[in-house]
């Protein structure tokens, strides 16, 4: 077990951690462990019950019905406590199961909230979703169900094995020298089956990466006539996964049919031993061997509980460490406790020997200087992926600066909270995000309290107020996940309405619009006209009358920020940014 | 049933074989309590010391048997189950790419990449499942009761407390699985909710965060998070009535069992041993019973996933290709339409109305008009991707549907929108243009799609493995490749789908000069959002709502001062990155 931890990565202190979670369950799982007790001798006493009554009916003429009378009002009464116990337990158990659930995924959300954004941006969407939600899963129910199975199995097989060495010894040297046959025999085939299994997910995966990418692509795959030629790949690949699935599949499930045989074997041994010891006259009755046979048939049922509870309590620690690691992932360092929280700018920006790169060795952004007054523009201008959102990262301080100071009306950014410097910002990026929920509720997501009319007001000032009533519901239109069935237009307008009911003194915005229609572009247009008018504005700029009215001009390139200055100050320096001017204006002729 | 009954032929020896052995072995089963009682009546009774040792022998040897039975039928089912299954599946590609866009475009990727992988699965398990144990545990469960009614077959046999405790278990385990199933899907769609509150906060993280959202966001999870662990709760507490509530009432019957058995060995009308066989017979109903539960659940799970692979199987390509190809008459126009409409199936309006045009070879058509004016469709329809509606369209001097698919094929070659590459080398990606192209084609297609810096970038060149949908490629790096990759083909006629959109607008203009001058002098249609990628056209059709609303070239429909002249406006003339 301590060598098998080490393997699954689950470090020493995982355990502590997880006995953290539960601490707030411990009379439930008091009651449960007790439950579980009663419910397991009781389960163990009525197959000796059964064995006595039968023992008291012997022959013709020969029956003891008084006996047998009390011994099954007994037995009756048995049953139906260890029915109640057992169902007490279940309940308890789910409770705690799915209580710990609940606990751990919100604070695994509470943490997501605020963890640093290079986390979140280094980290698959999909592992993240997988921890907090399927590594729960598997990791409480694991544990719990685990720890149930391997509490009631044990007190099984004690209880069982004291009753069997009541009953008889030689019966029940008989069942514990057979019984560990079984699970030696299951460990085998997991151990052999494995590397099948393996095998087989290995070879599915690959021809699951052929159909997804042959139908997601099946246009393509058409243009070309390719698709015979991909059936055959895919056939090739199936037939593979055939030939491994038969034999993962075959041999695990030998398990059964052998730990039947073994079990048929203990079976029959109880049976000679049981039956030898009558004939010889000893302790042993009819109804005791009875009482003895239906010991042996699930005297290896809970063995092979236990042995696949530790599996499961592997499997569920090594899930229980990937949630912790991310709930103890350091958050962003807290706003100061003298921090700004009420704050309305003029926006009027200070940007001073600003330093920043995502990894020490790769320097970005170098003694970096930018200022601004307000109502002023300034134009981020260079290739695609050229670090415009690396700009943005630190205005909005979704990273932080290594050096240097970003100031608001000359307050360092350091000293507001994070939530009243974004307040100040309004931000439309070309990746339009919506969530989940009404048109009214995404409109308002900047300042939930507001009014039907305000709302409206600045929906119409967006230009979305006449799709939006076109719309099934108008206003209360759900939209699904990411925006659904709006067009990419139509959900630039509404980031626009967002902003534009938030009204922040200073703005970015993304221009560009290569995925929207003329008719609505032109639309987009004058609600950025609209928005930028008196706002202090970074502008990631597509268009030359953009850029050359703007009162300075980034010129950004390979993340880095190569030159700066207004248009003409950066077409006398006859540099990169004059390059693409002249190119640009060359072909437009 | 029906889907998987042809590839069951196959594998019809096993399919019988399998279950056949699991019957012998449970009969084997059965007679385990009948040994019993005669060493308890005989061997016992009559204290022969030399018969108790052979029954118990006997013991041992049925368990033998019935293991050598069980592995067999294991081995069998097995054996089919992933047999049939790929057979199924290896169908069920081939089915899909002959389906025409119209189908694939109603069936969904998402929908059919499941039905292969997930759904085929399902139904691997279940005929697995089915095999081994649809017959053998009605088979335990009717023969345990059978066997009770000839251990005691007195007048008022006790096995009559068999024949009605089956029926009730059988109520109470289906009637909680039942009972229970639709508890678990509303909690599944409860999961769905969590699960997308947690991918909503991941994917919108930079919006929430910037308009302060992170509290309400909180709460809304935890809303989500708490409707999920009531229903969990009511769905366990469910759920968990099976154990007790069958466990009554198999010992409840035990209990009257032994009572009326005690009365019959009073009358002398059975023995105790018969009595020892009668309950241990009851113990084996139980576990059966349970077995026979989970598998209808898993075979109902299997065959729902079989229907669903046959509605697939079910949707055919509705389009035709003549046995007999036409042959092209390459003096003629290169591609001409007449009067051509086309709508999607289930569309109200047509996406393409009226549209005529005559291109003749060798000349550049430029196609422009906003997202959904039906620029894509156009171009569909000239390799015959959909078939148009009404109205008809001719390739050098025939309808397109006078040529076979391979004739279409190497008279067409197609840069779809999107740019989509496959898992494998650059060359391989390059070659599905023409499986015999020569190095000198491929680098000539590669020079003249502005490729030359990309291969040199990579270490492998041209032998650069290429990731799962291009994704160590940027996009225009992706574009320009399956630009290449079409002129491989030297098709007579090259269509691009706004295939150039990601390219800076040097790199688009190198491009456009490359393509007039290959040497084969194809015919090519470029559909663009830009006018900058089509100004040279010999000719430009501006759709909108797809309709011809515009026509000319690039001066004349500046001078116009129409739409095209207000796109070229409104794109800036040009821009900047």
């Amino acid at each position: 077990m301590a060598d098998s931890k080490k393997k699954k990565n689950a470090p020493a202190g995982t355990v502590k951690k997880v006995m953290n979670f539960i601490s707030g369950y411990k009379l439930p799982l008091l009651l449960s462990l007790l439950t579980a007790a009663v419910g397991v001798v009781l389960n163990i006493l009525i197959p000796l019950f059964f064995g006595n009554a039968i023992d008291l009916i012997i022959g013709k003429g020969n029956v003891d019905f008084g006996g047998i009378k009390a011994i099954l009002i007994k037995t009756a009464v048995a049953v139906i406590i260890c029915a109640v116990s057992t169902w007490v337990m279940s309940t308890l158990n789910n409770r705690i199961t799915y209580g710990v659930v609940k606990d751990i995924r919100t604070r695994a959300f509470d943490r997501i909230t605020v963890l640093p954004l290079s986390y979140l941006d280094s980290h698959p969407t999909g592992d993240t979703v997988n921890r907090v939600i399927n590594d729960v899963d598997t990791f409480a129910d694991g544990l719990l169900m685990g720890f149930t199975q391997f509490f009631t199995g044990i007190l099984t097989i004690i209880g069982t094995l004291i009753m069997l060495i009541r009953l008889n010894l030689f019966v029940a040297l008989a069942v514990v020298c057979l019984t560990p046959l079984s699970l030696f025999v299951a460990r085998f085939i997991a151990k052999h089956s494995y590397d099948y299994f393996k095998a087989q997910s290995e070879q599915k995966a690959a021809a699951a990466a052929t159909a997804d990418e042959s139908f997601s692509n099946i246009k393509t795959v058409k243009a070309f006539g390719r698709e015979k030629i991909l059936s055959e790949k895919y056939d090739r690949e199936s037939e593979k996964v055939r030939r491994t699935s038969l034999k993962a599949i075959f041999f695990s499930s030998i398990t059964n049919p052998s730990t039947r045989f073994v079990n048929s074997i203990v079976y029959a041994a109880v049976a000679l031993t049981g039956a030898l010891n009558i004939l010889s006259g000893g302790t042993m009755t009819v109804g005791l061997l009875s009482s003895a046979l239906s010991y042996a048939n699930r005297y290896t049922k809970p063995f092979n509980e236990i042995s696949s509870v530790f599996a499961e309590l592997q499997n569920a620690l090594a899930c229980a460490a990937r949630v912790i690691d991310l709930i103890e992932e350091p958050a962003e360092a807290p706003d100061k406790k003298d921090a700004l929280a009420e704050f309305e700018p003029l926006g009027n920006m200070d940007i001073d020997g600003v330093y920043f790169s995502y990894t020490p060795d790769t320097p970005l952004i170098e003694d970096f200087n930018l200022h601004v007054r307000k109502g002023e523009r300034v134009a981020i201008v260079g290739p695609t992926g050229c670090g415009k959102t690396t700009f943005i990262n630190l205005l909005m301080r979704f990273y932080d600066v290594n050096s240097g100071t970003i100031s608001i009306d000359g307050i360092n950014e350091h000293d507001l909270t994070r939530h009243a410097l974004r307040s100040s910002f309004g931000m439309v990026l070309q990746e339009t995000w919506l969530k989940t929920g009404t048109v009214r509720e995404n409109i308002a997501m900047g300042k939930p309290d507001a009014t039907d009319a305000e709302i409206e007001d600045a929906a119409r000032r967006a230009h979305a107020h006449s799709f939006i009533k076109r719309l099934p519901n108008g206003y209360d239109t759900v939209i699904g996940e990411d925006g659904g069935n709006l067009s990419q237009g139509q959900k630039q307008l509404m980031c626009i309405a967002r902003v534009m009911l938030m009204s922040p003194p200073i703005l970015i915005l993304d221009e560009a619009t290569s995925s929207i229609d003329t008719r609505t572009e032109i639309k987009v247009q004058k609600a950025f006209a609209e928005l930028l008018q008196n706002r202090t504005s970074f502008v990631v700029a597509h268009r030359l009358s953009t850029i050359v009215n703007s009162d300075v001009i980034l010129v950004m390139n390979k993340g880095r920020i190569i030159e700066q200055g207004t248009h003409r100050e950066l077409l006398e320096k006859n540099g990169f940014y004059a390059r693409l001017w002249n190119a640009a204006n060359t072909t437009a002729q | 049933m029906k889907t998987i009954l042809p590839y069951i032929k196959k594998y019809r020896a096993q399919s019988l074989l399998a279950p056949l052995f699991k019957m012998l072995e449970a009969l084997l089963e059965l007679f385990v309590p009948l040994v019993v009682k005669d060493i308890i009546d005989i061997g016992i009774g009559n204290s022969d010391k030399a018969y108790t040792l052979k029954m118990c022998g006997l013991l041992g040897a049925l368990a033998l048997v019935g293991l050598v039975f069980s592995i067999t039928a294991q081995y069998f089912a097995a054996y089919a189950a992933t047999g049939i299954t790929k057979g199924l599946k290896s169908a069920l590609f081939s089915h899909v790419m002959s389906l025409g866009y119209t189908e694939a475009d109603t069936l969904g990727t998402s929908a059919l990449i499941t039905r292969i992988t997930g759904d085929a699965d399902k139904v691997q398990n279940g005929i697995n499942l089915a095999l081994r144990l649809l017959l053998r545990s009605p088979f335990v469960v009717f023969g345990a009761v059978i066997m009770a009614f000839t251990v005691d077959t007195s007048k008022g046999t006790s096995a009559l407390i068999f024949a009605g405790a089956v029926p009730i278990l059988a109520l109470a385990v289906f009637g909680i699985m039942l009972g229970s199933m639709p508890l678990y899907t509303r909690v599944q769609r409860s999961l769905d909710r969590v699960t997308g509150n947690v991918r909503q906060h991941l994917t919108g993280v930079r919006v929430l965060r910037a308009f302060g959202r992170e509290e309400s966001e909180k709460a809304s999870f935890g809303d989500a998070s708490d409707e999920l662990n009531r229903l969990q709760r009511i769905a366990g507490r469910v759920s968990s009535l099976m154990n007790p509530i069958t466990y009554v009432l198999i010992n409840g019957a035990t209990v009257l069992l032994i009572y009326t058995g005690a009365l019959k060995v009073d009358g002398g009308l059975l023995t105790q041993g018969a009595v020892v066989a009668l309950y241990n017979y009851m113990a084996q109903i139980l576990v059966e019973l349970i077995k026979l539960a989970d598998l209808i659940i898993n075979i109902s799970k299997a065959l729902a996933s079989a229907k669903r692979i046959g509605d697939v199987f079910s949707a055919e390509n509705s389009q035709q290709y003549p046995a007999e190809s036409a042959v092209p008459d390459f003096s003629a126009p290169a591609i001409e339409m007449k009067n051509v409409t086309f709508s999607y199936k289930n569309a109200g309006a047509p996406s393409l109305a009226d549209i005529s045009f005559s291109l003749p070879a060798g000349k550049k058509l430029g196609i422009t008009g906003s997202t959904g004016s039906g620029k894509s469709t156009f171009v569909n329809l000239i390799p015959r991707f959909y078939d148009c509606t009404n109205g008809e369209v001719r390739i050098f001097g025939h309808n397109a549907r006078e040529y076979s698919r391979e004739a279409l094929d190497s008279l067409v070659a197609v840069v779809p929108q999107k740019a989509v590459l496959f898992k494998g080398t650059i060359r391989e990606n390059l070659l599905w243009g023409n499986e015999n192209a020569s190095e000198r084609d491929i680098a000539d297609a590669v020079s003249a799609a502005q490729c030359t810096d990309i291969i040199a970038a990579k270490k492998g060149g041209l032998d650069e493995q290429i990731e799962q949908n291009g994704a160590n490629l940027s996009g225009g790096q992706r574009q320009r490749l399956t630009i290449a990759r079409a002129l491989v083909k030297k098709s007579p006629i090259i269509l691009l789908d706004d295939s150039a959109s990601a390219l800076d607008f040097a790199t688009d203009a190198r491009l456009n000069g490359a393509l007039s001058e290959l040497p084969w002098h194809p015919t090519v249609i470029t559909v663009s959002l830009r006018t900058g990628s089509i100004k040279n056209a010999d000719e430009i059709i501006v759709l909108e709502d797809g309709a011809a609303v515009e026509k000319g070239t690039h001066d004349g429909l500046i001078a116009k001062g129409g739409v095209y002249a207000e796109i070229n406006a409104a794109s800036g003339g040009e821009s900047i990155g």
